[in-house]
């Protein structure tokens, strides 16, 4: 027949199109899934600091607590970057000779606040009170990661919907005792038991529904 | 006696004394022909307006939804009710294509490919109007299942999924039935093609179809289960979208009737608008040999019934309100009748009720022009139906101190006119370039395909 148009091999195609299909959709699944989503996207990102301040040495060296500088994450919504005089605490005395501490003094002289970058970023639609979820018992390393070894502070943890909502549904496996939540290096030995038992103590009932974030 | 004798003698399907090959000529001749005037006016009028369509929808995403004229208690507009209406038309095709085939109904084949290409056309136009009404239309994927950081998986419990889902089956297994039906006659028009780019695009459409006896067998069996499949389909996609309505708790939207109810309203505009179409059709490329007055007259019967049992929920509808004693579904039906929006109600009432009764009289509906107006007049009808029940459920709601009137912006009226571009654009594409009449089937219920027609007609032989 001259008319026809498809050579042998064309009997295959129905195959060729099923198996193009199943990794086109695996491709649009893993596309959404993991290609687009912040664990991807957005772990890992470490921005340059005005004055390179470890983590690792403020903690581990000199033992200072979170709660040093960030005083406010028991007690408010927001928690605070420190003041720069905060830091002139300390360093009106020490290593003064060094030429970021000069550019910290300077900064306190002029009464010009130091530019941090913000590392942690959430979107404007979600509501998040780090309060609430310290005095639940969410250690700091739960979203930051082990910021004690970090010399510069990176994301460490996703952020996204989906990380936040396996907390939120299963607090027992992530809460910690409250006296503990900013020793960076505990470990409990028995999570889940903890977990049921200070879910109790500490009456944490994380909602699920959309205006418990979105409001 | 003479209705009698009419019967009995079953009336041939296709009239004037044809053979197969003069059947061939006549479906094929549009696709053969230089494209008439009326055709390239048309398809150039329907384009700009689906061109406006497209690019109202662009403004709409720009804009927001505010360029509609929804209001805080009518939250469901045009989208909603020409979704509905569109989905709706559809519901012809596939009763025709699918239920009549199983029950044997002959007469459906000279009208099932029309429409069904008509029910195609309609969905996507339908398809449109929810996707685009979703606000924050870069949200849209929300509603399919798939894996993502946000943890977002659609609610199964909402209606308003089931419909997604609803509708994207009954689009895929409508295209399905259409392009397997297709087929042969795709490899007719590939065999008389005289160009090579005809005999190419046809050719590749008619997927190497030679008419070798296993290609029978595996077509009508293919067909068969597309039917089998396609027919749930006509009563529960539109009981699907009657669930959008029904499955909420707002007076004049709850009602256990809504399903039954849709369907049949349903079917009655398919069938107004395959009239409408087929009239017109019938006329320009003289086919009515082929698409016969009797054809006409069961369609219109359809529409009676069908055009009747909405009539019945319309009237129930008003009992249940009164039989319930239940003062806020009362207070929405006598708002309905009697209300602002009275003028869409009686509207309403006169197209879809009152116009189709006079298809009980023979003498009208065999008549042409009558039956023409009164397809159109159900058309009009029962797109008005959808904006009753979704706007005047809506607009006074349970707080007084919210009532208020909705009046659609001129880009709601232009969007739902650039609808109609969107779908006189493929209709007009379809009827120019595909076998508008089941070429395989029509051929089937000739008299001619009896294997004992010689033995009566011995003049004939030749």
């Amino acid at each position: 027949m001259s008319q026809q148009i498809f050579p042998k091999w064309a009997n295959t195609l129905p195959i060729i199109v099923l198996i193009v299909l199943v990794i086109t959709l695996g491709l649009v699944v893993h596309l959404f899934w993991y290609w687009l989503s912040p664990k991807h996207l957005n772990v890992g990102y470490q921005p340059k600091q005005p004055i390179p301040f470890s983590h690792a040495l403020h903690v581990e060296n000199v033992g200072l607590d979170c709660r040093y500088c960030h005083s406010n994450v028991e007690k408010a919504a927001h928690s605070n970057i420190p003041a720069t005089e905060t830091c002139m605490n300390c360093h009106k005395q020490i290593k003064t000779d060094s030429p970021h501490i000069k550019k910290l003094t300077k900064h306190y002289e002029n009464n010009e606040p130091i530019e941090w970058v913000k590392v942690h970023m959430l979107p404007d639609y979600v509501y998040f009170n780090h309060a609430a979820h310290t005095t639940a018992g969410v250690s700091c390393v739960q979203c930051h990661g082990q910021v004690n070894k970090m010399d510069v502070v990176y994301q460490a943890k996703p952020l996204s919907m989906g990380w936040c909502l396996e907390c939120h549904r299963e607090p027992e496996k992530f809460i910690w005792p409250k006296e503990k939540i900013t020793d960076l290096n505990w470990r409990p030995t028995n999570q889940i038991n903890l977990g049921l038992q200070l879910k109790e103590t500490y009456n944490v009932n994380p909602g699920e529904a959309c205006s418990v974030c979105h409001r | 006696m003479d209705i009698i004798n009419e019967e009995i003698q079953r009336v041939p399907q296709v009239l004037g004394k044809k053979s197969f090959k003069k059947v061939t000529d006549i479906i094929a001749k549009p696709s053969e022909s230089p494209a008439p005037k009326w055709w390239v006016i048309g398809l150039l009028g329907s384009m700009s307006l689906a061109a406006l369509l497209f690019s109202l929808i662009g403004y709409l995403i720009w804009d927001g939804v505010g360029v509609w004229g929804l209001n805080n208690p009518v939250g469901w507009g045009f989208a909603i009710v020409n979704f509905v209406f569109w989905v709706g038309i559809g519901h012809a095709g596939t009763l025709i294509s699918a239920i009549l085939f199983l029950f044997r109904q002959k007469w459906r084949t000279s009208i099932n490919r029309f429409a069904e290409a008509m029910t195609i056309f309609a969905v996507i136009c339908a398809g449109i109007f929810p996707g685009i009404h979703v606000g924050r239309i870069w949200a849209a994927y929300y509603l399919f299942p798939i894996p993502n950081s946000m943890a977002m998986w659609p609610n199964f419990k909402s209606a308003l999924l089931w419909d997604v889902f609803a509708v994207s089956t009954y689009f895929t297994v409508s295209l399905l039935f259409w392009y397997v039906g297709l087929i042969p006659d795709l490899a007719t028009f590939r065999d008389r093609a005289t160009t090579k780019v005809k005999r190419f695009t046809y050719g590749l459409f008619a997927l190497g179809w030679n008419g070798s006896n296993r290609h029978w067998m595996n077509y009508e069996k293919a067909y068969l289960i597309l039917a089998a499949i396609a027919t749930p389909l006509v009563l529960s996609v539109h009981s699907i979208v009657s669930f959008d309505f029904a499955t909420s708790n707002l007076p004049g939207w709850h009602t256990t009737i809504f399903p039954p109810y849709f369907v049949a309203g349903a079917v009655f505009s398919g069938f107004a608008m395959v009239l409408t179409l087929l009239i017109i059709a019938r006329k320009i490329f003289k086919l009515e040999d082929l698409i016969t007055i009797r054809h006409l007259e069961n369609m219109n019967k359809f529409i009676l019934a069908t055009g009747t049992m909405v009539g019945y929920a319309y009237a129930m509808e008003f009992f249940m309100a009164w039989y319930s004693a239940n003062q806020y579904e009362a207070f929405a039906f006598i708002n309905r009748a009697f209300g602002p929006y009275a003028w869409a109600y009686w509207i309403m009432v006169s197209c879809n009720v009152i116009s189709p009764q006079f298809f009980w009289f023979k003498k009208l509906r065999t008549n042409i022009p009558i039956m023409f107006v009164i397809s159109i007049f159900v058309n009009i009808g029962m797109w008005f139906e959808r904006f009753v029940i979704t706007v005047t459920s809506l607009h006074r709601d349970f707080l007084p101190s919210s009532w208020d009137y909705y009046i659609p912006t001129w880009v709601d009226i232009m969007t739902f006119v650039g609808s109609f571009g969107l779908f006189f654009t493929l209709f007009l594409l379809f009827l120019k370039y595909l076998p508008i009449i089941s070429i395989s089937e029509v051929k089937g219920v000739m008299e001619i395909a009896d294997p004992h027609y010689y033995d009566h007609h011995t003049e004939d032989k030749q």
